[in-house]
């Protein structure tokens, strides 16, 4: 393919580059906040970096956090996080028959970068358009939320040091869950999820162990399924 | 606790006293980056052999979004206190109800998070001070 745009990175590349520049203006915040929410919770520098190297995937990075800083059970903290990541096997199901043709490290190297966004942006790409070479254009984009998540989580962790706790800068946590729960309740039975795992886990909020969370999320399914069954 | 291992091991001082200890810590990194990899890579490394996700495991996974991100942020929100007036005047409901607005019209995390705060703050240093 030719580089028509005169750079020496593939215009494959660079499109991914550039379709998610508007992101993040959503992704930065999230990374700071995954910064300073780390350092409030007695998190080292080193141990902040390393949650967002080694797991990249904010909303499970919160939650890990947070639990880590209320002493909870190693299982609660692990078994938390894992159920937050589940939605990643659905991303991975949706885009594998685009990466089936690289080779098995490429697509291992690939799979690493897999996010909400470089889903969304990808996918959406490959329908709109066939000749895009399908792991320039997502690695344009995955490669870039990376950088900005472990640069964003960096400058949260300087930031937050420096911040009066009676500010409550850690309710921007759940406000940034807020602004992805939103658009996740798109119809009935989603909404219903959302609402039924929210309300049980106010109520389960007392339980030891921190299980209100596990509670709330598992209940939330429950009547999400149930409640697609009765609307068919 | 007063030192807790840092990078390569090396003991160093940690700032917050009551911190978590380190190595438990590090053990819950690894095991959820171990278990978020391979959910990444499942379908990705599978297909070929698999042609589509079974029904029984697409349905379920569709709502875990809603219910987990719900769960993570309703008790963030509210907590239950004896009263109805005591468990409604909380400024955190206040500015999550506020905050949901947001973010239902605009869909925007940057605005979402902005009005959040600020409504946080007025109500904590204005309006309950």
């Amino acid at each position: 393919m030719t580089r028509m745009n005169g750079s020496v990175l593939h215009e494959d590349l660079v499109a991914g580059m550039r379709d998610v520049i508007p992101l993040m203006l959503g992704i930065v915040p999230f990374a700071l906040v995954a910064g300073i929410a780390a350092v409030d919770a007695g998190l080292t520098l080193a141990e902040a970096v390393g949650l967002s190297v080694i797991v990249f995937a904010g909303a499970s990075q919160l939650a890990a956090i947070d639990l880590l800083g209320s002493n909870a059970p190693l299982a609660v903290v692990i078994g938390t996080a894992a159920v937050i990541n589940l939605r990643m096997v659905m991303y991975s199901a949706s885009i594998a028959p685009h990466f089936a043709d690289y080779a098995r490290r490429t697509r291992a190297a690939l799979a690493y970068l897999l996010t909400d966004q470089a889903y969304a942006l990808s996918v959406a790409e490959y329908e709109r358009n066939d000749d895009r070479s399908r792991w320039r254009y997502y690695l344009g984009a995955a490669a870039s939320l990376w950088v900005v998540w472990q640069i964003g989580t960096v400058v949260g962790v300087v930031v937050g040091a420096g911040v009066p706790d009676a500010w409550g800068l850690t309710f921007a946590v759940p406000l940034v869950f807020l602004a992805l729960l939103v658009p996740a309740m798109k119809d009935r039975p989603t909404t219903a999820a959302g609402l039924a795992g929210g309300a049980v886990a106010v109520v389960a909020a007392g339980l030891p162990l921190n299980l209100g969370l596990l509670v709330g999320a598992v209940s939330g399914i429950a009547v999400g399924l149930l409640t697609e069954a009765r609307t068919r | 606790m007063t030192g807790v291992a840092g990078l390569a091991g090396i003991p160093v001082l940690s700032a917050s006293p009551d911190l978590v200890s380190s190595p438990h810590v590090w053990v819950a990194i690894v095991v959820i980056g171990i278990a978020t990899y391979s959910f990444r890579l499942s379908f990705i490394h599978l297909f070929g052999r698999i042609d589509r996700v079974p029904e029984r495991i697409r349905r379920p996974l569709k709502y875990v979004p809603p219910a987990v991100l719900a769960a993570l942020v309703f008790p963030d929100l509210v907590t239950i206190r004896p009263g109805v007036v005591a468990t409604l005047a909380d400024e955190r409901l206040i500015a999550g109800v506020v905050a949901g607005a947001v973010a239902w019209r605009t869909e925007n995390v940057f605005a979402t998070i902005t009005v959040g705060m600020v409504v946080l703050w007025l109500f904590r240093f204005v309006v309950f001070a």
